[in-house]
């Protein structure tokens, strides 16, 4: 039942994040600026994270195709795999939900029991729609830029390191990402991308706009929206690969 | 003119409101007040909307607010300023941008257009060295001011007031109260405040109703307030010891 009253509400929530704005060009302006926070401001970890993935997935690869009948661009190959097709879209998904998500429910927790939401919707504004709306949109237009260019830096990070470490040549290395490549690797990526990010903004922004009582509460929230936004992360990566890859 | 038609509202079994009827007058600050828990902040909420009113009516301008939609809703709100009891600022926003906030969203005004009436109002509560501020920089006193300038920024027909001196000094708290009644006056709006402080009420109090454990036990003015029998709305307005001492001495 309780499941059931979430859900409800939810959709309810959803329903009203995207009633017609009240003034298109104020809502352009928000968006541009959750690009900036949401994605922008996440560049860095998911670079980081990209490489060093992409290193470890390579070096380990290596160590585990002891086999003389598996050839060592299957290193590379690998690599490209598992970075194009789950690493990319799916792990870094778990870790935008920890960073953007934590700071979507807390931020609009925190204008809820601060009564800034109450302003808003005292003056005639839908909070809801000028909130969530951009955050939402502004996910689910960068998130894919992003996971690309986790894709690109996740293979670079696992050439260099391969090279550094000379578990795989430069040449055997680029053979196997080249290997049977199929574009729709790509596309089925993205499109998980796009879902994901849909997931993350909306359930942390409704653990956000439902928060009820002081900063304990905010911090509650913050925590619920990391943990149902990474359960429906993984249950969706599950949906979705049994209806695209089936 | 704003109206309640027997408001009645409940949170499970908790009765919070009970069959308020009161009219509050265009051009007059209209107080209510009573203890802490006595449903006040319950009871505006139900007025502008922001908790549904299980029985009853609110009336702006004889237009039933409780009836209407989301988007009839919208128009009304647009007449109306709200100072909540924290301010509400946004944290994102300097103050300027605050007060511009809502001239952005409802008028087509120019940028030079919006930052003069920004200017206008904050010059208004005498806070035009504050203007380029966060919220986080702003003292409450001064928050107040600024919650007021953005409430009246868009020229409101009615202006509701929750708690506006809470967790002020004296001396700005009357500051803000002759704000509030200047403007009142000055722009000829209802004005609605929520306060249980004793010196807002002798300060601005046209229309006063005590609102006790949900109901509304006495209706009057300042200067009748200081002489009502009422035992509750006595032990409420002579609350210290000292002005209890006070009261038994002038009676004598």
């Amino acid at each position: 039942m309780n499941l059931l009253f979430h859900l409800g509400k939810y959709f309810i929530l959803i329903k009203r994040v995207f009633r017609k704005p009240e003034k298109y060009s104020i809502y352009r302006r928000q968006l541009l600026i959750e690009i900036n926070s949401l994605g922008i401001g996440s560049l860095g970890i998911v670079s980081i994270i990209s490489v060093f993935m992409g290193a470890v997935i390579t070096i380990q690869s290596s160590f585990n195709f002891t086999s003389a009948w598996i050839p060592i661009y299957a290193v590379g190959l690998a690599t490209r795999q598992g970075i194009i097709l789950e690493f990319a879209p799916t792990i870094i998904s778990l870790i935008l939900a920890g960073k953007v998500g934590s700071n979507i429910a807390s931020e609009i927790g925190t204008m809820r029991v601060t009564e800034q939401i109450d302003a808003l919707e005292v003056m005639g504004i839908n909070p809801a729609g000028y909130l969530i709306m951009p955050k939402i949109i502004a996910s689910m237009i960068i998130n894919p830029f992003l996971i690309t260019i986790s894709m690109f830096l996740g293979i670079f990070g696992g050439w260099l390191f391969g090279i550094i470490t000379g578990v795989v040549s430069s040449y055997e290395y680029i053979y196997g990402i080249q290997y049977q490549f199929r574009p729709f690797s790509v596309y089925y990526a993205l499109i998980k991308t796009i879902v994901f990010a849909f997931i993350i903004t909306s359930v942390s922004a409704y653990h956000g706009y439902y928060t009820n009582g002081g900063a304990l509460e905010v911090g509650r929230s913050s925590t619920k929206a990391v943990v149902y936004s990474n359960i429906l992360i993984l249950v969706f990566n599950f949906l979705l690969t049994q209806l695209l890859m089936a | 003119m704003i109206e309640l038609r027997h408001i009645s509202k409940s949170f499970a079994s908790r009765k919070v409101l009970n069959d308020i009827s009161l009219g509050f007058e265009q051009g007059k600050c209209n107080l209510i007040i009573g203890e802490s828990g006595s449903g006040k902040t319950v009871l505006a909420k139900c007025m502008v909307g922001l908790l549904k009113v299980d029985t009853g009516e609110v009336l702006y301008d004889q237009r039933n607010f409780t009836r209407m939609n989301f988007f009839e809703k919208k128009i009304i709100r647009q007449e109306m300023g709200v100072l909540f009891q924290g301010g509400a600022l946004f944290d994102s926003m300097t103050v300027e941008e605050n007060i511009i906030f809502p001239l952005s969203m409802f008028t087509e005004k120019t940028v030079e257009e919006k930052v003069d009436r920004a200017q206008f109002c904050l010059q208004r509560v005498n806070l035009t060295n504050a203007s380029k501020l966060y919220p986080s920089e702003l003292s409450g006193g001064m928050k107040k001011r600024v919650a007021i300038a953005r409430a009246i920024a868009v020229s409101p027909r009615y202006l509701i007031c929750d708690e506006p001196n809470s967790g002020l000094d004296p001396i700005t708290s009357i500051v803000i109260d002759e704000l509030i009644k200047e403007i009142t006056y000055e722009y000829n709006i209802t004005t609605i405040v929520i306060t249980h402080d004793m010196n807002s009420v002798l300060e601005i109090g046209d229309n006063i109703a005590f609102l006790y454990k949900g109901d509304i036990l006495w209706k009057g003015n300042k200067e009748q307030i200081l002489h009502a029998g009422k035992k509750e709305l006595v032990d409420f307005v002579y609350a210290t010891k000292f002005l209890r001492e006070f009261r038994k001495r002038v009676i004598e």
